[in-house]
């Protein structure tokens, strides 16, 4: 089998060493997604910058290579960003898992477009950023 | 795995020309070879029942029991007749006692539902640590309905139904049925039902099996296992989806009010009251999966035409030869040793998530299934949250088994 173009390197890598992993016990904003179809569960933790940005995220994920490093690469890519910035992310996200094209800007986040083929494993990837959408909108709710 | 010392026995190899009845194993997934190793979720159909119901529905389809003309009458006969196929397949008495339903599930909501209001509060319903959700679901919502007692009986470490557990769970004789899978669709675990329905029946209980893995791979007789209740599924028989069959003794189905109301089900209709059909009838409400039932007949014909002691003797081969390989993948456990096994195997490998291998697997045309399997509480007892999960049908060649095995230690490969 020759490198597969779905589990690159990064994803693999991310997998095992998540750079962005581990709680962070003082963070005002937390959330929290899982999957009852596979037993992955996403936690995450984020301080939020006086204009409203991520200032830092970081997950917890228990879950499949797909989720973990899909969580991973979410928590570097949306660091600095809004909430208005990281709903358009996610709909580039959403449009390249659909098509299997990944729109232009969206970097290291089209290594998930090969999931087209694999349709049962969308909601992988998606996991970390529902949890997130969900968190920033209680958020903006409270 | 350079060194394959493992040779797979004869009988692995004996049922290969039956590859050629099944037109989709000819087919491409992502560029390669299909190697189909989810039977235990639904078995392919071989062109003997595709054509059978397009040939149905080509040349004499009607509504059945109603019509008062040739083409009804035809079909009647042909969904009738499958009626007396499925009675001799699984060894019953008499062809009443075959109650066609949509699936293995639907026929046990209805003892559920019909057999289970004939238990009082106080009685007691058990089924096993390794049930299916369909044989523990339709009992708890029994349980929430009318008060009964649910009992959860283990299995030991290696995946086997604990026996004496299962005395100690009947001892107070309060139990009304026990409902108990044939062969574990996780496990491979194939249960000891004789002696099982032997226990039941000297605590005062009845007997219900769920044969939907064991009937594609053994030879049921309902009347040497003694049982109450059986339930079957067509789409896991070579057959096509949407019909499953409920067997249960007649004196049984003549006491057990009906499940659904509707046409076909009743004796005489007025505003106030309807009587019901006799049995089986009574148990059918409105129009059947007709297509799918005559497509049942054509799948049990094609399985008599091979043979159970062929169809025994090839899978044991193989799931021998499957453990072996298997076993030579490093990182790689096997949940569910029992000796009495069939071929369902269920794994973890190393750290690898069950969806990465199964993913991983389908990218080279290896379809197996991965997860909970429909039975969470068990993969808690055997303690994992999910598993990737091969399993073999008649057309299951040794070569898949090898190229599993190969893949997979690829595939380990990749996440070291």
């Amino acid at each position: 089998m020759a490198q597969d173009d779905l589990y690159r390197s990064v994803v693999l890598e991310r997998a095992k060493s998540p750079r962005h992993a581990g709680d962070l016990p003082d963070a005002p904003l937390h959330g929290q997604g899982g999957n009852p179809l596979c037993g992955d569960r996403v936690k995450l933790h984020a301080m939020v910058d006086t204009q409203g940005r991520i200032a830092t995220l970081r997950h917890e994920t228990r879950g499949c290579a797909i989720c973990a490093a899909s969580a991973d690469l979410m928590a570097e890519r949306v660091t600095g960003q809004g909430r208005a910035q990281v709903s358009r992310l996610q709909a580039e996200l959403v449009a390249a898992v659909e098509t299997g094209i990944a729109p232009e800007g969206l970097g290291e986040l089209s290594v998930f477009a090969p999931l087209h083929q694999h349709r049962s494993r969308i909601r992988c990837a998606m996991l970390p950023w529902s949890a997130l959408t969900e968190m920033l909108n209680d958020e903006k709710d409270r | 795995m350079d060194q394959i010392l493992t040779r797979p026995g004869r009988a692995a190899d004996s049922l290969r020309h039956v590859r050629d009845d099944f037109p989709i194993l000819s087919e491409k997934v992502h560029g390669k070879d299909l190697v189909f190793l989810d039977s235990a979720a639904s078995a392919q159909k071989p062109r003997q029942v595709i054509d059978c119901m397009a040939e149905t529905m080509r040349t004499q389809y009607a509504n059945i029991h109603r019509g008062l003309y040739w083409m009804s009458e035809r079909t009647t006969e042909a969904y009738e007749g499958v009626r007396d196929q499925v009675a001799k397949f699984l060894g019953a008495n008499a062809r009443e006692e075959i109650v066609f339903t949509r699936n293995s599930t639907e026929a046990i909501n209805l003892v559920a539902h019909s057999y289970g209001s004939m238990l009082r509060p106080g009685q007691a319903v058990v089924v096993s640590e390794m049930e299916h959700h369909a044989n523990l679901v339709p009992w708890q919502m029994l349980r929430d309905r009318t008060g009964i007692e649910l009992r959860v009986t283990p299995v030991t470490d290696d995946g086997a139904l604990d026996m004496d557990a299962l005395a100690r769970t009947l001892s107070d004789g309060r139990v009304g049925l026990v409902a108990i899978t044939h062969m574990s669709n996780v496990l491979g675990t194939i249960t000891d039902a004789r002696a099982i329905a032997d226990m039941a029946h000297a605590a005062g209980a009845k007997v219900l099996f769920d044969g939907s893995q064991l009937a594609v791979h053994r030879r049921v007789d309902v009347s040497a296992l003694d049982a109450d209740f059986y339930v079957v599924t067509g789409h896991k028989l070579y057959g096509p989806t949407g019909i499953g069959v409920l067997w249960a003794r007649r004196e049984l189905l003549e006491a057990m009010p009906p499940f659904l109301g509707g046409g076909d089900m009743i004796s005489t209709v007025s505003f106030e009251r309807s009587t019901w059909a006799h049995v089986p009838h009574k148990f059918e409400a409105g129009t059947p999966a007709i297509i799918e039932t005559i497509g049942l007949g054509a799948a049990l014909a094609y399985i008599e035409s091979i043979g159970f002691d062929a169809i025994g003797a090839h899978e044991d081969a193989l799931t021998a030869y499957a453990l072996e390989m298997l076993g030579q993948v490093q990182g790689l456990k096997v949940i569910g040793t029992a000796p009495q096994r069939g071929g369902v195997i269920s794994f973890t490998m190393a750290d690898v998530h069950p969806h990465d291998i199964a993913t991983l697997l389908d990218r080279n045309g290896i379809a197996v299934r991965a997860g909970h399997h429909c039975a969470e509480p068990l993969m808690r007892r055997m303690g994992v949250s999910a598993t990737a999960r091969a399993s073999f049908g008649i057309y299951t060649t040794p070569e898949e088994i090898a190229t599993l095995a190969a893949t997979l230690e690829q595939i380990r490969g990749f996440f070291v």
